[in-house]
């Protein structure tokens, strides 16, 4: 029993990197309708960024701000520079745009901060394993900051009028312009946005797995399958998907396929999802007009 | 079709072309000419169902890979000839192809993308697996040996095993080639463009989407098993780490720059994702993938037709200024 209370904690602490990834999704879904397939990559240099802040000898706290803001500078730079211009295109102009962008961005990581697997700090060390030795105080304290951030973003869209002018933006871009909305400035921001996010995913997952170029590719398909689990337009969906995914995954490997077939995982619940209920757990049904 | 003077001339300029290398290359420059035509052959693959078919996928790598375990499979395990394990690859992929067509008829284009991604990023930890461990070798892979020329041909031809394996790939994916210019110039060829530029047409004016759809997958994934097949003999070795997702994105690269929706282009294609890594590696470990990115991304942004599309711009320009 007790082993098994540990998968599941374990479980529930992946699953809140998976959930704060799977936010970052849901938020470029919200603002664009498409999903970014560089979203793991643009994440990992994020971290490596923050390596680099740490490492000059800021302060954690300060570090993790100013990766904050220059994965929103990022992430609004992306869209401007290099999806604006294809903004009508095709899809498979997107989807090549997107794994240009993942070979660039992380091969440019690897180049840049090398290829050896590092340390990373966490700002939640030296407490002791709390809640009779279940968590540890960094599972504790990554789940409490996916929290924090997902509460932060559903404030952000329900409560301010920046957040109602972007779901407008994405909802109908066409309308959302006659009533005054820079429809083009809320792409860019949901961009922003959604790099932050996902930069926040990095810092959280580095201590866990160690900071290496190709770090994020298992979470981003684990992020996937939660965002696709919760439901891709629904932020707090997603943020239950991702929770759900770790759970899954976790006792899936311990007592159904062993480790070695963990990304299988991944693959079976996207696929079972997006054929059985395409809208997610928590999803809107869409009906589209023919 | 009409075969003109001309034409008849370019076919055979092509045949000598395709051919001259056999005494022109040394070995090593030999090999990475077949492996160039098996990317080619294994991109006219993923050209048939994504450029032809708009069903976007990136994990053709996973075509791929099972054509080449099964080909290593029945040589090194079974001791077949490496002819009669041709077939049974193309069935084998054929068949899985048509397997992963049914659910993505459910998905449109972007969570195809995604579902297909996701397989090619699972490929490896598959192959790996134990309960496949007697037969794929695990980790280790397995170990395979080109095969020799026979003595009819050598007593006319003195050809070695290298050259006879060029002559090889190069008879079987000629075969492919023609066959798929066959089908897509043909009724179902239209038919496949049709669904994908507009499936309510198509299926208004009769035709069966879903049975295009499978079928476009199922002959993708033949095609692409076949050059798995082929490769793993020209390597004589197949690992689950050569087949990880990155191989995937090779093809769909190779694809947007030799042309999507064209079967020249696939050649292209093929001869691009060859060539260009080698260059690009003695620059930094890291500059192939930096520069196949940016290549990607530059053809999108000004050629989105691909190589094949620059060459048909050439050529429409140069005919009309004669008349």
């Amino acid at each position: 029993m007790e082993a098994f209370l540990l998968q599941l904690t374990a479980g529930i602490a992946t699953g809140g990197i998976y959930a704060s990834v799977a936010l970052a999704i849901v938020m470029i879904y919200q603002a664009t309708h498409h999903v970014n397939f560089a979203q793991g990559e643009m994440a990992t240099l994020s971290t490596f960024i923050a390596l680099t802040m740490i490492q000059a000898g800021l302060p954690y706290w300060m570090a993790f701000a100013g990766t904050l803001v220059v994965s929103f500078v990022m992430g609004a730079l992306v869209e401007r520079l290099i999806m604006r211009p294809v903004q009508h295109a095709p899809i498979l102009t997107h989807v090549g745009v997107y794994i240009g962008m993942l070979l660039i961005i992380g091969n440019l990581t690897g180049w840049v901060f090398g290829y050896t697997i590092q340390m990373f700090p966490s700002p939640f060390e030296g407490g002791r394993p709390m809640l009779g030795g279940l968590f540890s105080a960094h599972q504790l304290g990554s789940v409490a900051v996916t929290l924090a951030v997902l509460i932060l973003v559903y404030l952000f869209f329900t409560k301010t009028s920046l957040g109602l002018a972007m779901r407008a933006a994405a909802y109908n871009p066409r309308s959302a312009r006659l009533v005054g909305i820079r429809v083009d400035v809320m792409l860019a921001l949901g961009w922003g946005l959604a790099a932050a996010i996902g930069s926040v995913a990095g810092m959280m997952v580095a201590p866990i797995v160690f900071l290496d170029p190709n770090m994020m590719l298992g979470i981003l398909l684990y992020a996937f399958a939660g965002a696709l689990l919760g439901g891709i337009d629904n932020p707090p969906g997603a943020v239950m998907g991702g929770f759900l995914v770790g759970i899954l995954e976790n006792l899936a490997g311990a007592y159904i396929v062993g480790t070695d077939l963990k990304l299988t995982v991944a693959l079976v619940i996207i696929i079972g999802v997006l054929v059985l209920k395409p809208s997610g757990l928590f999803g809107r049904v869409v009906f589209t007009r023919v | 079709m009409s075969l003109s003077p001309a034409r008849f001339l370019l076919v055979l300029l092509g045949l000598a072309a395709a051919l001259a290398p056999l005494w022109v290359l040394e070995s090593f420059h030999l090999f990475q000419l077949t492996m160039a035509v098996i990317m080619a052959l294994a991109v006219l693959g993923l050209n048939i169902v994504t450029g032809y078919n708009g069903q976007i996928s990136l994990g053709h790598g996973a075509f791929f890979a099972i054509g080449a375990y099964v080909t290593s499979i029945l040589m090194a395990q079974a001791d077949w000839s490496f002819y009669a394990t041709l077939p049974f690859a193309a069935a084998i992929c054929g068949m899985v192809g048509y397997a992963v067509g049914l659910p993505a008829l459910r998905l449109g284009g972007l969570y195809l993308a995604l579902v297909t991604f996701s397989l090619a990023v699972a490929v490896p930890q598959l192959l790996k697996h134990k309960a496949l461990e007697a037969w794929t070798g695990g980790v280790q892979g397995l170990f395979l040996m080109k095969p020799d020329p026979p003595r009819w041909l050598t007593s006319v031809l003195p050809l070695n095993a290298d050259q006879y394996m060029y002559l090889n790939v190069l008879i079987v994916s000629g075969i492919c080639f023609l066959l798929a210019w066959n089908l897509i110039r043909g009724r179902i060829g239209r038919a496949l463009m049709a669904t994908r530029d507009h499936p309510t047409a198509a299926e208004a004016m009769g035709m069966d989407i879903a049975a295009l759809k499978t079928g476009a997958f199922a002959v993708s994934a033949m095609i692409t098993g076949i050059a798995g097949a082929l490769s793993a003999v020209a390597v004589e070795f197949v690992a689950p780490d050569s087949f990880t997702f990155l191989l995937s994105i090779t093809f769909f690269v190779g694809m947007v720059v030799g042309g999507v929706a064209s079967i020249l282009g696939s050649l292209f294609g093929g001869l691009f994702v060859l060539f260009v890594p080698n260059i690009a590696e003695s620059i930094s470990r890291a500059a192939p993938g930096v520069i196949y990115g940016m290549i990607l991304i530059i053809f999108l942004f000004v050629l989105p037709e691909g190589f094949a599309g620059l060459v048909r711009r050439i050529l429409t320009r140069l005919t009309s200024r004669r008349n």
